[in-house]
């Protein structure tokens, strides 16, 4: 299990280098730009083979528009993405015209959270698998096809006869498998999730992550997993990622993170987590205020008016992503000093120096 | 009715028929409400959570209709005479005693802030409304009312607030000024569908607290729906637990979580990820999807998907709700062979 290897062993599939996407905000009949939206910003991380990277953050924190830069749904602002070719070349697909694109594009699929809005309700499910069989990899014999569609089919655990039917037929777990066995179709290597369970009833939800393991297994998949469901990432990722407003704050092997985080909004997400214990009912100290907005983010640290240990330096600088431990990256001021709890610690948080008189009032607000 | 009770709900049946069928939305619901106690309604999507709720306050929209069991609810007595006692499935939805009732007594903060609020009124218009429609008191002190409902829900700078349109709020300042509005008739039954649902979880934390001390302070109840085990974990003092259409199993939270005893819900609860369990391990399982509600299957809704499903029996009758010790209660022939009658 890639967990307890160190990096170094392992074989990067991807690596986003300084990535960032800004939306232009306009305004009025000239739709002069007023502004820009930093929906991401600066963003660099790895993924490595056979594992899957968590991306996590609240709503508006950029990780849809992370995923659709590397799927190359959308042109980034600026910044690398490093693709690894079968053939072990890397190549920067950020700037790589759509025509030498299109060829990478089977080696890297996508899985979306709705299963309902993304299958076209007008197709039977033989014409929804078979049409990128088709498109992008050729296979122009239906015959062929027919059987390529029946063995996806049974990949994700659907009958086969299923694939005269039409959408509407389908439950919603039943669905989600179909998007799963359309994103497998050309044998990618990297699948990107944005949320593929959110959508999902619990007791189907269980069903989608345990194929998307087994399928992780069988074919060795690598993937990127979005979500915000912080209990279903630690789940099934081997490392997380922690973004906030636009900007990674965190990146950590997945027991680590959670364990002890080193990022006070880290800790604060998983602190509002509500835990299906009613004998474990939190002390509820939530963050207070709101996210703010990526096109006009606070100074310094874009925690620091809701952060519980901010100091007068972090509202003047931005602090940098620093590897405090090894693969556990962190982006505060005061990473090293601070002692955060991670989940099923329930103890409040508490500074390592709260004793001394230095630090005297620097502990957690309400 | 028990004394005790501020709602009771029995044998509550709700359909729609439609050109393709009829679905049973609800179907035989009976859970009790005491005053101050929160009351979590769980259960996946479309097992009938709103429906229930849309039949007690008499807004459920045609094809829809309630057509058995009662809504017994407890009317607020003037001094110490005994407060009156109302079927609420009797009277009209749009029956000036209703609307009474769903003004003063019982409020709901529905799933959808952003559809609740008006875009074309300011947030203060829209309060001083409400309060005014409950209390006979000047525009000016209506104000100061709603200014203190803000203060009290925690939306920052009440007054300034009072201007603004709901479209120019956060997620969560805007479910907080649902809240303040639902407050301002000081319900004594406050129902919330989903009120964290669209909502992130730092947020989701604050509007559980803001809830949580309110209903401490207001000694009102709460029915909180949900289709989060964890937000039910935190909320809670009693579930129901409910699947198509039906209660599977009622009772205190602790014995829900420690000690389930419907199939259903021990299945529930063993397929959500835990953040304290291995991670990769494969889950619990349920087999099978949620039936299409035209397609109900016969006896025990969940006999399909049920490990411990005795053919023949579960198949073929409905179980009865059985009170167990300690206030739990459990529709499953394996507590009881007793069935209900068709
Ligand atoms: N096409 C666009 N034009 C302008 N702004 C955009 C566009 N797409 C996204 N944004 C903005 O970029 C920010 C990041 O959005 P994004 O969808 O990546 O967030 P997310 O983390 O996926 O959120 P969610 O959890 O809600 O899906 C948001 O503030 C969003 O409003
Ligand atoms: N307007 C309607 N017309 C027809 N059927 C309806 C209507 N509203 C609800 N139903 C039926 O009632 C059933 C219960 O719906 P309800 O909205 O109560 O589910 P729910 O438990 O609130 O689900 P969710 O978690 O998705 O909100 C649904 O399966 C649906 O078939
Ligand atoms: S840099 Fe300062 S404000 Fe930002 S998270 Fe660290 S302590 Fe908090
Ligand atoms: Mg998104
Ligand atoms: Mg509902």
């Amino acid at each position: 299990m890639p967990v307890d290897e160190p990096p170094e062993t392992k074989q990067t599939l991807l690596e986003v280098n300084g990535l960032s996407k800004y939306f232009p905000i306009k305004k009025g009949v000239l739709r002069k730009i007023l502004g820009q939206v930093r929906a991401v910003d600066d963003v660099s991380f790895a993924i490595y083979e056979g594992e899957t990277l968590g991306l996590v953050g609240e709503s508006g924190c950029g990780k849809t528009t992370t995923a659709r830069c590397i799927m190359r749904a959308m042109d980034p602002t600026a910044g690398e993405i490093m693709f690894r070719k079968a053939s072990g070349d890397m190549v920067d697909i950020a700037a790589l015209p759509e025509r030498e694109m299109r060829p990478l594009r089977r080696e890297i699929q996508m899985i979306f959270q709705d299963p309902y809005g993304s299958l076209n309700p007008r197709m039977n499910i033989l014409d929804i698998l078979g049409e990128s069989l088709l498109v992008i990899g050729g296979m122009t014999d239906r015959e062929e096809r027919s059987e390529r569609v029946a063995e996806l089919l049974r990949l994700v655990g659907l009958r086969p006869e299923y694939m005269q039917r039409f959408p509407h037929a389908f439950s919603g777990g039943q669905r989600q498998r179909i998007v799963i066995a359309r994103a497998l179709a050309l044998n990618p290597r990297l699948v990107v999730a944005d949320e593929p369970v959110s959508a999902l009833d619990v007791s189907v939800q269980a069903q989608v992550l345990n194929l998307m393991l087994k399928l992780q297994q069988e074919l060795n998949l690598t993937y990127l997993f979005v979500a915000h469901d912080l209990s279903v990432v630690k789940h099934i990722c081997d490392r997380v990622v922690v973004m906030y407003v636009g900007k990674i704050v965190e990146v950590a092997p997945t027991q680590a993170l959670y364990e002890k985080p080193k990022h006070p909004y880290t800790a604060a997400l998983m602190s509002a987590v509500p835990v299906a214990d009613p004998r474990q009912r939190a002390a509820m100290t939530p963050l207070e205020g709101d996210v703010p907005s990526p096109a006009n983010p606070p100074s310094g640290c874009y925690f620091h008016p809701r952060c519980p240990y901010a100091v007068d330096i972090c509202s003047q600088q931005q602090p940098a992503l620093e590897e405090g431990a090894p693969g556990h990256f962190v982006r505060c001021h005061r990473a090293a000093e601070l002692s955060l709890s991670g989940i099923g610690d329930l103890d409040r948080p508490q500074t390592v120096a709260s004793a001394s008189s230095s630090d005297a009032g620097v502990g957690p607000i309400g | 009715m028990n004394p005790d009770h501020i709602l009771s709900v029995r044998d509550l049946k709700t359909r729609f028929l439609m050109d393709e069928g009829t679905a049973k939305a609800v179907d035989g619901v009976s859970f009790d409400v005491s005053p101050g106690q929160v009351v979590g309604i769980v259960g996946e999507s479309g097992c009938g959570k709103s429906v229930t709720i849309k039949s007690i306050l008499g807004i459920v929209q045609k094809p829809g209709e309630v057509v058995g069991g009662e809504i017994l609810f407890r009317q607020r007595g003037n001094g110490a005479a005994a407060a009156e006692m109302v079927d609420l499935a009797k009277l009209d939805g749009r029956g000036k005693e209703m609307r009474a009732i769903r003004g003063s007594d019982i409020a709901l903060i529905p799933q959808e802030p952003m559809a609740a609020l008006s875009p074309v009124h300011t947030i203060g218009n829209q309060l001083v409304e409400a309060v005014r429609l409950h209390q006979d008191v000047s525009k000016r002190r209506a104000e100061e009312l709603a200014i203190e409902r803000m203060t009290e829900v925690g939306v920052p700078n009440p007054a300034e607030r009072m201007s603004m349109y709901s479209w120019e709020l956060s997620g969560g300042l805007r479910q907080r000024v649902m809240i303040a509005m639902a407050l301002s008739c000081s319900p004594r039954l406050l129902i919330a569908d989903e009120p964290t649902t669209a909502i992130d979880v730092t947020t989701q934390a604050q509007v559980l607290r803001l809830l949580r001390g309110l209903q401490q302070n207001h000694g009102m109840a709460i029915i909180f729906i949900t289709h989060d085990l964890g937000v039910i974990a935190q909320v809670a003092d009693y579930v129901v637990v409910m699947y198509l259409g039906r209660v599977m199993e009622t009772g205190p939270v602790d014995d829900i979580f420690h000690n389930p005893q419907h199939p259903y819900t021990r299945a529930l609860l063993e397929s959500i990820p835990s953040v304290h369990a291995l991670s990769r391990e494969p889950l619990p399982t349920i087999e099978g999807s949620i039936p299409h509600p035209f397609n109900r299957p016969a006896g025990c809704p969940f006999a399909p998907r049920c490990v411990a499903a005795m053919p023949g029996k579960c198949d073929r009758r409905t179980p009865k709700p059985t009170q167990l010790n300690g206030g739990q209660s459990v529709s499953c022939f394996l507590h009881n062979d007793a069935a209900e009658e068709d």
